[in-house]
């Protein structure tokens, strides 16, 4: 057995680079996309501002200093100053934290439970599908703030409650994505040939079907943490997100609302951080879409 | 020869589907069987039953709708049929093993070569260590005449041309020594250089391992060059059976006579092409009588009317056919006469 068959066939080999791999030829293809990069640059700065935010924002969170009220940017207060005489630009580095923590653990709360179901309802199909994809299509009927409202109400308002209300309502979307990718790759034919080698059902959804749904679930989720961090904001400024003092962004726009007139820098502030990372986690997404979606290829 | 023991024996077996328009038997009471490192054909037109026999065997017909609804699979005496999910994933790839038509898309464009081939071989030995089965992977790649074996371990599917991956595929079916080995159409995607490599593969392969090869094709050309038995099937059923060599020669029933004058011939270039007219019947619209009556050209009364049976001709040729009942056969010979 350990000889070789003699050589009767010789096939020509095409030499490739070893380092090549479907991941690696993604990685490939967006590190080529500028837009992308940007936006990553953009993303990246988030997130190092949310990992070094207290080493180095000037000032703590609830620094107030009364005599310093609403005073415009200045080389001390870069943002100018709320209120409360709070400094905006060091309220603004705490608040990354918050935003980007909602941003990605409520996405990764709904890639899971949408992951879940959407493989069950995509791989045995029948009335277990029907059931689930009823129910995605009752959450989808409703506007997503208006559920993410509902839920928080019945919940209680808080930034952990606006975090689990974005994490349900985001669900369907995600089930449906794997449903539909579940659906297409059960009839490939390496899924037969994998139940042809004698492989279990659990592990060919584990170890081949999943995998393989994976692409567009990382370009919905980056696209996903963007709306959920304004979803999160429009939470915290309807007073149902993060409470006070916490410098999150859309609470701080909430805040300013009053003194807009006299000092918008205060508004103006948050505002651009949101509007940043949504675009960062945008051009992210997209510039991740192009390199992951076989038909972009060329 | 005559004493190998026949080790994938199929009776009476009827698959159906079960649809709106009713229950419909796409293999309909079939009989055959694989000796022992025999390699059987199973030839047909499209749609005529031929994969989802395979799938039968395999316990892998898409279930709803498809159902065996009859008939025995004796695997070694064993019914098949009658075993278990567990116990069949233990059969599967173990025992029998099976390759497809798409070498193209049969392997996991995430995983590398040397990934399914390790996770193919651990399924069934359990108790093999690292070094055990990757040897093992390496080993079964040269086997199947595949260059530079180590380095291609760590290749992605992408990288091969289809004629590697088909080899990739067989190997990685043999990769726990099987008894049988369904090939389903394994060289229909590929061209016919590559076509002919595999075939010989596959042969020197059959030579060495002494696995039964079931070959299901619709290419003639392939059953000529690769098996020793023949199993002609139309329509859900088996129309002509014989060794080659007596199929070829000597073929029988009007189906399998039709199927080799349309194979084009080099040597008779200025003849148009045969063709059988007409289409395969829609499985489960013949209820009566021959399903090949409508298309057949000695069709007379009987065969509209009554389902022939199987005759044995000799003693290693059986026919579907009325014109090889005893009574039937003078007027078989006025017909052979005047034609």
């Amino acid at each position: 057995m350990t000889q070789m068959v003699p050589n009767s066939t010789k096939e020509i080999v095409i030499q490739t680079d070893p380092s090549t791999g479907p991941w690696r030829d993604a990685w490939r293809s967006f590190s080529k996309n500028k837009v992308a990069l940007v936006g990553a640059g953009i993303v990246l700065f988030f997130l190092l501002l949310a990992i070094l935010g207290p080493y180095i924002a000037p000032q703590g969170i609830n620094d107030q200093s009364l005599k310093d009220r609403l005073l415009p940017p200045s080389s001390q207060y870069w943002f100018g100053t709320d209120d409360f005489g709070r400094d905006i630009f060091s309220r603004i580095i705490h608040g990354a934290r918050i935003s980007l923590w909602v941003g990605f653990s409520s996405v990764v709360g709904s890639v899971v439970a949408g992951s879940i179901l959407g493989i069950i309802a995509g791989y045995y199909g029948k009335w277990v599908d029907t059931i689930i994809s009823r129910i995605f299509d009752i959450m989808l009927a409703f506007p997503s703030i208006l559920l993410a409202i509902a839920v928080v109400s019945v919940l209680g308002p808080s930034l952990q409650n606006a975090l689990i209300a974005i994490a349900i309502i985001n669900i369907p979307n995600f089930g449906r994505l794997i449903r539909s990718k579940v659906l297409s790759i059960k009839e490939e034919e390496y899924i037969t040939s994998a139940k042809a080698i004698g492989m279990k059902d659990v592990r060919i959804l584990f170890s081949h079907i999943l995998p393989n749904s994976m692409a567009p679930v990382i370009v919905a989720g980056t696209l996903a943490i963007a709306s959920a961090i304004i979803e999160a904001a429009a939470l915290g400024f309807l007073g149902l997100g993060a409470q006070a003092p916490a410098p999150e962004w859309g609470k701080m726009l909430a805040d300013a609302r009053v003194v807009l007139r006299n000092a918008p820098w205060t508004m103006i502030f948050p505002g651009i951080a949101i509007m940043l990372t949504v675009l960062g986690f945008n051009l992210m997404g997209d510039g991740l879409r192009d390199a992951l979606d076989p038909r972009m290829k060329n | 020869m005559a004493e190998r023991e026949i080790i994938l024996e199929v009776k009476d077996l009827q698959t159906s589907f079960f649809t709106d328009d009713g229950v419909i038997p796409s293999v309909d009471h079939v009989d055959f069987h694989v000796k022992e490192g025999e390699i059987l054909g199973i030839v047909g037109e499209s749609g005529c039953g031929k994969s989802v026999t395979s799938l039968s065997i395999m316990g892998l017909v898409p279930s709803p709708p498809g159902k065996i609804t009859s008939g025995q699979i004796l695997f070694k005496g064993k019914d098949l049929t009658k075993f278990s999910e567990k116990e069949m994933r233990k059969v599967r790839g173990n025992d029998v093993a099976m390759i497809f038509q798409e070498p193209m898309t049969s392997l996991n464009p995430l995983f590398t070569i040397g990934n399914q081939l390790v996770e193919a071989i651990t399924l069934h030995k359990k108790d093999w260590n690292k070094k055990q089965v990757k040897a093992r992977a390496v080993e079964m790649l040269r086997l199947v005449g595949l260059p530079r074996a180590e380095e291609l371990m760590k290749d992605y599917p992408h990288q091969l041309s289809g004629g590697m991956r088909q080899r990739v595929m067989i190997a990685m079916a043999l990769v726990c020594d099987p008894k049988v080995l369904i090939a389903d159409e394994p060289t229909t995607a590929l061209d016919v250089t590559i076509q002919a490599q595999i075939l010989k593969l596959m042969r020197e392969l059959n030579e060495r391992l002494k696995t039964a090869v079931i070959m299901i094709t619709h290419d003639l050309g392939v059953v000529a060059e690769t098996c020793e038995r023949v199993v002609v099937m139309y329509a859900g059923k088996v129309v002509e059976e014989g060794t080659v060599d007596a199929i070829f020669r000597n073929p029988q029933h009007p189906y399998t006579k039709g199927l080799i004058a349309s194979v084009p011939d080099m040597r008779h270039k200025k003849q148009r092409l045969y063709s059988i007219p007409g289409n395969v019947p829609k499985p489960g619209t013949i209820k009566n009588g021959c399903r090949f009556a409508a298309r057949c050209e000695s069709v007379f009364g009987r065969c509209t009317e009554e389902n022939p049976p199987l005759y044995e001709t000799s003693a290693n040729h059986k026919t579907r056919c009325f014109l090889y009942d005893q009574k039937e056969v003078e007027v078989h010979d006025k017909t052979a006469a005047t034609s």
